[in-house]
């Protein structure tokens, strides 16, 4: 076992397999076998590694979402009811100049409500994932490129307690990838 | 047991599959991406002639809108009373066309009908661009189109506000948001795409451009958790959202007190005819590209099945608004409303009435059966038809209702003028050059979620052939996923 002061020279180790069935395999064998601190990438959302990497830890969007949206609603409204019924009061039809008209109020306070809320879906999603973000290690990696085709990867990365250079990699290798490589910090 | 023969069976489509045998996530990849990756000098020549045109029909609308700019609304075929004409009309018209996109990207998805996953990048395009088109109509039509930012609440120097209590007010809400969002929905499903062209481009001006418009994206597993609750928030959010765009609509004129217009079912008839209409030209659309593109496999039979099967139920809710219009009139005693239905049998624009009932009511009935839905030519034709149908029935709702209003004294013809077709004409120009440019630049199959859709066929097509849990599952793990429909579509990850 290495110190934990140890230089740490490369990113990590990265396995890369043939099939999403081997990604998911190897998924929660690197789990069992204690790693923590590791990635997995796939050319689409794999429902078993997404639960075996992010382990019910929450994505941190429905919260924000919910939010935006209700601050969306709350702007729409007040700024109808400002608008209509204190700053530029004028009398259509005779109806009500006051809270009684609110019905009128509901189309507006709900296309704000969405535009807000899914602005920050959209947004939270990127900003959360730490993108953009033109550069990564992982990039790195020996036929990454085709993380975003037809190949899986999974990264164990040298920050996590039980990597050891030698040892992480016979382990990586029991899980039959096509190859294990080093991926230059 | 039948699906376990069909991977014996060479790639035919027999009507019965979303995706044709013999797929793998390269090929997959390498197929769509190759469209916009090709070289310019190798691009079809079908491309180009069909792009020249749409660019030539564009100019027309230019030309159209500086004429209108010059001259004013005078130019156009309305008068006093039928104040909104083919303006109007193509507006809804358009913004029809576009729910058919949003219905497939947010609505399905919702629902798990993974077949989606084939048509939603094209229809969401189609969606975008028939917005775009919809959305000038209102602003053209303002007579001072220079000054529709006063449509929005702004501090101003005037100290006025928009009537917020007016349905036209509530338009612009509803048209922007819905262009802002469905742009937003169409630019999180490019994202893993981009990295796709990213990695597979090799010219490094594209390497960089596709790079930047990638953001990053790596394809790591938390990235994937986080997309996945973000596009299931995005489908959850645009689904009422669309819904509420064209009831916003109706309530322009169901808000009126005009006869023909001031009808209780119209919110729930023009979302359903807006449906109805986009099927119509998402099939006109698809049926050329895919054979252009040999995008078969991908695009099946079954897929137009399905596509003609849901504009064949929209289309009956619209007959069922159709015979709620009659019954109004017929049921509400007031004068107005009854010769509302006299003028739309025998009066002077009774042909528009009597063919939308063909359009819309009688075209569609042989898509009851089989061999009509997966039939390319009569799919092609009802398309065309119902696209003709659901036009005519804007033009019978406001222009018949507009013709004859209340006084006599005041009744008018309507006419539309060559400037009125020459503009309409010229958003096809812009409608088709923004699509082919859509072809030819972006994927224009969604790549990760026709993955997504390959690796669920292949667990269904192993679950069925051995009657055994998950392929691959190693033995000594744990596995609980016995049954490869709790894997269907990106969409299940809400793990939170």
């Amino acid at each position: 076992m290495a110190t934990l002061t140890r230089q740490v020279p490369f990113y990590g180790l990265m396995a890369e397999f043939s099939t999403p069935e081997a990604l998911i395999a190897a998924t929660k064998a690197a789990r069992e076998a204690g790693y923590r601190k590791m990635d997995a990438y796939s050319p689409f959302p794999i429902e078993e590694v997404i639960d075996e990497i992010d382990h019910g830890r929450s994505t941190g969007i429905p919260p924000l979402v919910l939010t935006a949206g209700l601050i969306g609603a709350t702007t729409g409204f007040v700024l109808q009811y400002i608008g209509a019924f204190v700053d530029y009061p004028i009398n259509v039809g005779g109806r009500p100049l006051n809270w009684e008209g609110w019905p009128a109020f509901v189309p507006i306070t709900f296309e704000l409500m969405i535009l807000l809320a899914a602005f920050t879906a959209a947004i939270s999603m990127v900003v959360l994932n730490g993108l953009p973000m033109p550069y990564h290690p992982v990039f790195n990696a020996p036929r990454f490129d085709r993380a975003s085709q037809d190949l899986f990867f999974l990264c164990i990365e040298a920050v996590d307690p039980l990597f050891d250079r030698t040892e992480t990699e016979r382990f990586l290798r029991t899980l039959a990838p096509n190859q294990v490589s080093e991926v230059e910090s | 047991m039948q699906q376990a023969q069909r991977l014996n069976t060479p790639p035919v489509d027999t009507g019965d599959a979303y995706l044709l045998q013999g797929e793998t996530y390269t090929s997959i990849s390498d197929s769509i991406s190759n469209v916009p990756l090709t070289g310019p000098l190798k691009t079809p020549r079908g491309w180009f002639i069909g792009f020249t045109i749409a660019f030539a029909l564009l100019m027309v609308y230019f030309v159209s809108i500086a004429w209108l700019f010059i001259r004013g609304v005078g130019i156009w075929g309305i008068n006093i009373p039928v104040g909104w004409g083919m303006d109007i009309i193509n507006f809804v018209w358009w913004i029809g066309i576009g729910h058919a996109g949003t219905l497939i990207s947010a609505i399905l998805l919702l629902l798990n009908q993974s077949w989606r996953n084939s048509i939603n990048r094209f229809a969401e395009a189609m969606t975008l661009f028939a917005v775009a088109c919809a959305g000038m109509y209102p602003i053209l039509h303002l007579g001072r189109p220079w000054l529709f930012y006063w449509l929005t609440p702004y501090p101003n120097t005037m100290g006025m506000w928009p009537q917020f209590r007016s349905p036209l007010t509530w338009d612009v809400f509803a048209i922007s948001t819905y262009a802002l969002v469905s742009l937003v929905f169409w630019l999180v499903g490019l994202m893993p795409d981009f990295a796709t062209m990213r990695d597979r481009s090799t010219h490094p001006l594209g390497r960089t451009l596709w790079g930047i418009a990638a953001l990053g994206w790596r394809g790591s597993a938390k990235h994937w958790h986080r997309y996945e609750m973000a596009s299931l928030l995005l489908a959850g959010l645009s689904t009422p959202l669309v819904v509420s765009v064209h009831s916003i609509i109706s309530l322009d004129f169901a808000v009126s007190q005009l006869p023909g217009w001031q009808v209780t079912v119209f919110p729930p008839y023009f979302v359903a005819g807006a449906v109805f209409a986009g099927f119509a030209m998402v099939l006109l659309l698809m049926i050329p590209i895919r054979s252009w593109y040999g995008f078969q496999a991908y695009i099946t039979m079954r897929h137009l099945d399905v596509m003609a099967k849901i504009m064949l139920a929209t289309g009956m809710i619209v007959v069922y608004g159709y015979f709620m219009e009659v019954f109004a009139s017929v049921y509400s005693g007031n004068v107005y409303e009854e010769y509302l239905l006299e003028n739309r049998l025998f009066g002077p624009s009774a042909w528009a009435y009597y063919g939308l009932l063909f359009c819309n009511a009688i075209a569609i009935q042989p898509l009851w059966f089989k061999r009509v839905r997966q039939s390319i030519p009569a799919l092609i034709v009802i398309s065309a038809i119902v696209s003709v149908g659901m036009w005519l029935e804007r033009y019978v709702i406001i222009v018949i209702s507009l013709e004859r209003d209340f006084l006599p004294s005041s009744w008018a013809q309507y006419n539309p003028t060559f400037w009125d077709w020459s503009l309409y004409l010229g958003t096809f120009g812009l409608f088709f050059t923004l699509l082919f440019l859509f072809i030819r630049i972006l994927p224009m199959i969604n790549i990760f979620e026709m993955r997504l859709m390959l690796n669920q066929e292949r667990q269904r097509a192993a679950w069925y052939a051995e009657g055994t849990p998950k392929p691959g599952s190693h033995k000594g793990h744990d596995d609980h996923g016995s049954n490869p429909e709790k894997r269907t579509t990106g969409a299940t990850a809400a793990g939170d």
